[in-house]
């Protein structure tokens, strides 16, 4: 649904996930993760997300601004980062089992929550760094019946608010669109550089109003059977000596060993 | 009905490499299921690549051919897709997991209501035709095996560069399909495609990587790894850890990691890298894998099959200069 009127409307979807320094244990069932140990943080490229919202805002003086999470509780700390940064509003739609979900229940929870609400963009990460299914945002425009640009690092809004034109990234290159909105923007690393906040902003941030949503969750269409570790590295060699000798050596080995060059 | 359907990629009348990976997979998937394969090609002018698709194993190729077809647009695309499903009722349709394969198949599953697994790297398929996946979470920290349960057509995208392609020469029968595409419906217009000046092959595709991290101390430096990449041949590029990009000295779309790119190449070199977790889960399935640092306890030596710990501003030249010499390529 269009915001229409004088400033701009966003819809920020955010998940919590791992901090991309974590080392990721699998659980005793074998089809989850130990969260025990973990620091969760904001997706990353969900900050990008949440930093051109705000950039939007300014630009157009005036707006709201609204985090949506699909999550369990705790999702409520990475949304609190968000305000702080200078989002207005959160709503959580609370799922205990993150881990049984597949991007098109979190997509139609997203949906539903989504649909009555004033908006003129929605911005998601282009993935999240823990499933890295990078599906949500396009299933979300789709239920939505909206347009979308995935994977943008680089959006101009129209002052009409009617279009945009999204630099988006593709293999060599980039690819310029026109998009009417309202649509769904997925973010891109470079898309901007998000902004520092500080504890006592976070603290301001405690007083931001957070709606907790229950939904009955769709049913996953895909399952996670079992996780598993990548193989081990056979043990490498350190090719040792003169820099010239230590070069051929290292020549040698990807011609005759691994046979990767002629 | 049913089949295995793919979903070809081609560039101003070329078939990408990624297609006929798709073609290999799939036909190996037909034939365990005991159903054909079919390639839905989509665009303006492509039938001459019919007979391809079915050197490489199409039994079928369902061809929209259409000037409204000509740009990739997301909405336009999904529509003649699902409308080609819904006649043709496929069990199984793979996509490349693409920069365009990655915008499309999400939005397809949702109109289709059916599951989605991206970035596929192992695919079987069982008696019953349902498939399960392998696939990478964390950059590659873990992989996950993942299987369909409900619905059909049952999706998957399949990473670059990991299928080995087979030619398997089958009939091709071109089964044309009407294109009805509501104008309305397609709210994006392409206005133009910038390719990179100089660009060589991308990460994800690329069969050698020369990557660069903090130890190149400065972005001037790169052109050494530029020199030994161009000596390494067309398919060769340069990459770069998340502290060198952060730092300025090279673009995002280089950034090899779990905030950047995971790559699968046969060779990555790993210049100046000191190994950081999420920089080694997206480059440790490349198949060799070359470190040249001059910390000895650098944990990308854990990763590397031949590790040099030496100054890299002498050895990459000399690599370079030794290539040159003994005339590779």
């Amino acid at each position: 649904m269009n915001g229409g009127g004088e400033g701009v409307n966003s819809i920020v979807c955010m998940k919590q996930v791992p901090d991309t320094e974590s080392i990721i244990r699998i659980d005793g069932e074998g089809t989850g993760i130990v969260e025990e140990g973990l620091t969760y943080v904001a997706n990353p490229y969900d900050e990008y997300a949440v930093e051109e919202a705000l950039r939007l805002r300014e630009k157009f003086g005036e707006g709201k601004i609204t985090v949506v999470t699909v999550g369990p509780q705790r999702a409520e700390e990475a949304m609190r980062y968000f305000f702080a940064m200078g989002a207005d509003e959160g709503v959580l739609i609370r799922d205990d089992e993150p881990q049984k979900r597949d991007s098109l229940s979190v997509a139609q929870c997203l949906a539903e929550a989504i649909r009555d609400m004033e908006y003129d963009v929605i911005f998601c990460g282009k993935q999240a760094v823990d499933d890295d299914s990078g599906q949500v945002g396009a299933m979300l425009a789709e239920l939505l019946d909206i347009p979308q640009a995935t994977v943008v690092a680089k959006l101009e809004v129209a002052d009409d608010k009617k279009s945009a034109v999204a630099h988006r990234e593709i293999e060599g290159g980039e690819e310029v669109i026109e998009i009417q909105l309202p649509a769904v923007i997925t973010a891109q690393k470079g898309l901007n550089e998000p902004r520092f906040t500080s504890l006592r902003e976070i603290k301001r941030a405690m007083s931001k109003p957070i709606a907790t949503r229950e939904m009955r969750v769709p049913e996953a269409k895909t399952r996670v059977v079992s996780l598993e570790r990548p193989p081990e590295r056979p043990p490498g060699r350190i090719l040792e000596g003169e820099d010239v000798d230590v070069v051929g050596e290292l020549v040698d080995a990807l011609r005759n060993e691994a046979k990767l060059i002629d | 009905m049913a089949g295995i359907w793919i979903f070809p990629e081609q560039i101003n009348g070329e078939l990408k490499k990624v297609s006929f990976e798709l073609l290999s997979v799939g036909r190996r998937l037909a034939d365990k299921a005991g159903e054909e394969l079919g390639a839905l090609l989509l665009g303006s002018g492509v039938e001459m690549l019919a007979s391809e698709l079915a050197k490489y194993g199409a039994d079928k190729v369902f061809l929209a051919d259409s000037a409204d077809l000509k740009d990739f647009l997301t909405e336009a695309y999904t529509s003649v897709i699902c409308d080609a499903v819904g006649a043709n009722e496929p069990s199984v349709i793979l996509f490349s997991a693409t920069t365009l394969g990655r915008d499309l198949a999400p939005r397809v599953a949702a109109r289709l209501g059916t599951g989605l697994a991206t970035d596929c790297t192992e695919l079987d398929i069982d008696d019953t035709g349902r498939l399960t996946v392998k696939r990478p979470l964390f950059a590659g920290k873990l992989f996950a095996n993942v299987a369909f349960d409900n619905g059909k057509p049952q999706i998957a995208s399949v990473r670059p560069n990991v299928i080995p392609v087979q030619e398997d020469s089958k009939a091709g029968e071109v089964v044309r399909l009407e294109v009805r595409i509501d104008p309305s419906r397609v709210r994006t217009k392409l206005k133009e495609i910038k390719k990179e000046t100089g660009a060589r092959v991308d990460l994800t595709e690329a069969k050698f990587i020369v990557s660069g991290g903090r130890g190149m101390k400065g972005p001037e430096n790169f052109s050494i790894l530029e020199n030994l990449a161009v000596t390494l041949g067309s398919e060769a590029t340069v990459g770069a850890s998340r502290s060198a990009v952060d730092a300025g000295w090279r673009p995002h779309s280089d950034q090899v990691g779990q905030t950047g790119k995971t790559v699968t190449p046969d060779l990555y070199i790993a210049c100046g890298i000191s190994g950081a977790i999420q920089h080694l889960a997206g480059m440790s399935s490349s198949k060799y894998i070359v470190a040249i640092n001059k910390d000895p306890d650098a944990p990308i030596f854990k990763k590397a099959d031949y590790g040099i710990v030496g100054d890299l501003f002498k050895i990459v030249p000399l690599i370079t200069e030794e290539l040159k010499k003994s005339g590779k390529k």
